[in-house]
């Protein structure tokens, strides 16, 4: 199982106005965290800071469990498929090893590819795809890395609420084991997938993260669990505060 | 099959203007007068017409490969953009055919000068084309390769160049159709042969009639470069979203 993950932040400031509270936050090992707030609260900041495509603010620490580093130990998953179209499906899927100029693994590809459900359609470019196949695909690409830290993005924002359903199951199996950061505007997939929820809002020095209470039941919960219904309710209220 | 049909219709009614108004064949030729000529003269032609098709075509090679070069190098090389993209765009406030002249007597009255023309004159919208495609990657996929430990290298040549492959394209297309003038005007400030060469010549001679014909073997020549590089440039960018194909097929 991955290692946990510790953030230590001083105030993150964006063009002089305070962004994030300084905080210290521990991401459970093997554990998916739902991070959910208003709009421009900081929440992409966070992830951005984890990935390494801002610069850490002096006194700001990653810290993962096993005393590592974090550079080369993350899988970012964003908003957008971000499939490039001149590959095709198998080529995208393999892109980070062709980006380090290493072989890609071919059979690991195309097992994945299989396990999102896309089996016999290696060949095929991202506009012949679905919005929904290209997720998954962005999916696979993403677990290709095989990194224990992974950073998710609103990754199922773009597609419809069926296919997000479905993507939702898909990706919580096939992530586990994997410490995850998932940011999601949607209470409901923060509640089917998260062992842990966090509310980030905003605050005068910056915005705060809060504990939500979730309900016993492990994750994958069924949308359907009156227990999921009532948190869903008490996490839209806070959403609600926050904004 | 409607531009053929176009194009009938215009030469019909050319034909039938100049018929009617009786204007003088040293002005207006008939279009049966100029097929006339071609047909005729059309080995004395042919040879002028490999001329200026050669010019054109190295042109092309060489304006394309030094206008992609230059935006490569504009994007790799953060000093050089401060040194040379003011550079190329004083070189744009120089028209090309203020410096013909220059270019012919450096270079000669053979193919080199012209050569040089047609180069100039492509390489300023492939660079700036290319370039502009260069800088516009995604930020999205610039992020994700950053976050998969690529170099700076690996993103200029496995994403940024592949993602500015259409905007170079769009140069190609500009410069396949522009390349033709930097040939003729090369031609017209001095040459011993080529489709300008026998422009300026028929025009000595109120030969309107040649004239005519070398322009229409120029414009064919030019339209089928056109249609040839907007073809191999479909063909080598499939992924290419074209949401006017299906108007334009027909």
């Amino acid at each position: 199982m991955a290692p946990d993950l510790g953030l230590i932040l001083p105030v993150v400031q964006l063009g002089g106005r305070p962004v994030l509270g300084a905080c210290e936050l521990r991401f459970g090992a093997g554990q998916v965290t739902a991070l959910l707030g208003p709009s421009g609260v900081g929440k992409s900041t966070l992830l951005r800071l984890l990935a390494g495509l801002m610069p850490l603010p002096a006194g700001a620490r990653i810290l993962p469990g096993d005393g590592g580093t974090l550079a080369g130990r993350i899988a970012w998953m964003g908003q957008q498929d971000l499939l490039m179209p001149w590959l095709d499906l198998r080529g995208n899927v393999a892109l980070g090893a062709r980006l380090r100029g290493q072989k890609p693994d071919l059979a690991r590809a195309h097992a994945l590819i299989q396990s999102v459900g896309l089996a016999g359609r290696e060949k095929a470019r991202p506009a012949e795809l679905s919005g929904g196949m290209r997720q998954r695909a962005a999916l696979a690409r993403t677990l290709m890395e095989d990194r224990p830290f992974v950073l998710m993005d609103e990754p199922f924002s773009a597609v419809d609420a069926p296919t997000r359903h479905r993507l939702q199951g898909l990706a919580s199996g096939l992530l586990a084991g994997r410490t995850v950061l998932l940011v999601t505007h949607d209470p409901l997939e923060a509640l089917r997938m998260a062992h842990r929820v966090l509310v980030l809002r905003p605050g005068p020095n910056g915005a705060v993260a809060a504990d939500l209470a979730l309900p016993a039941s492990p994750p994958l919960r069924a949308a359907t669990d009156p227990a999921v219904l009532t948190a869903q309710a008490a996490l839209l209220d806070m959403l609600a505060d926050a904004a | 099959m409607r531009a053929l049909i176009a194009a009938i219709g215009i030469l019909l009614g050319w034909e039938a203007f100049v018929r009617w108004s009786e204007v003088p064949p040293f002005l207006l030729p008939s279009p049966i007068r100029v097929g006339n000529v071609l047909w005729t003269r059309w080995d004395i032609l042919i040879g002028h017409a490999g001329t200026t098709l050669t010019e054109i075509l190295l042109g092309m090679v060489f304006g394309s490969l030094l206008g992609a070069s230059t935006a490569l190098l504009l994007t790799a090389w953060r000093g050089g953009r401060r040194w040379l993209l003011p550079l190329l765009i004083a070189s744009q406030a120089i028209p090309v055919f203020a410096i013909a002249p220059l270019l012919t007597l450096w270079m000669g009255f053979g193919l080199a000068s012209k050569i040089a023309m047609a180069t100039i004159i492509i390489f300023f919208p492939v660079a700036t084309a290319f370039y502009d495609g260069l800088r516009r990657t995604e930020p999205g996929w610039l992020d994700l390769a950053t976050t998969m430990g690529a170099s700076r290298t690996a993103i200029l040549w496995r994403v940024r160049v592949p993602a500015a492959l259409p905007g170079l394209a769009s140069g190609l297309r500009v410069a396949a159709a522009v390349a033709p003038i930097g040939a003729v005007v090369g031609e017209w400030v001095g040459a011993s042969s080529g489709l300008g060469y026998v422009m300026l010549q028929a025009n000595g001679r109120s030969q309107t009639d040649v004239m005519f014909a070398a322009l229409a073997i120029l414009a064919s020549m030019a339209m089928v470069l056109w249609f040839v590089t907007d073809l191999l440039l479909r063909r080598m960018l499939p992924w290419q979203p074209d949401a006017l194909s299906e108007d334009t097929s027909r």
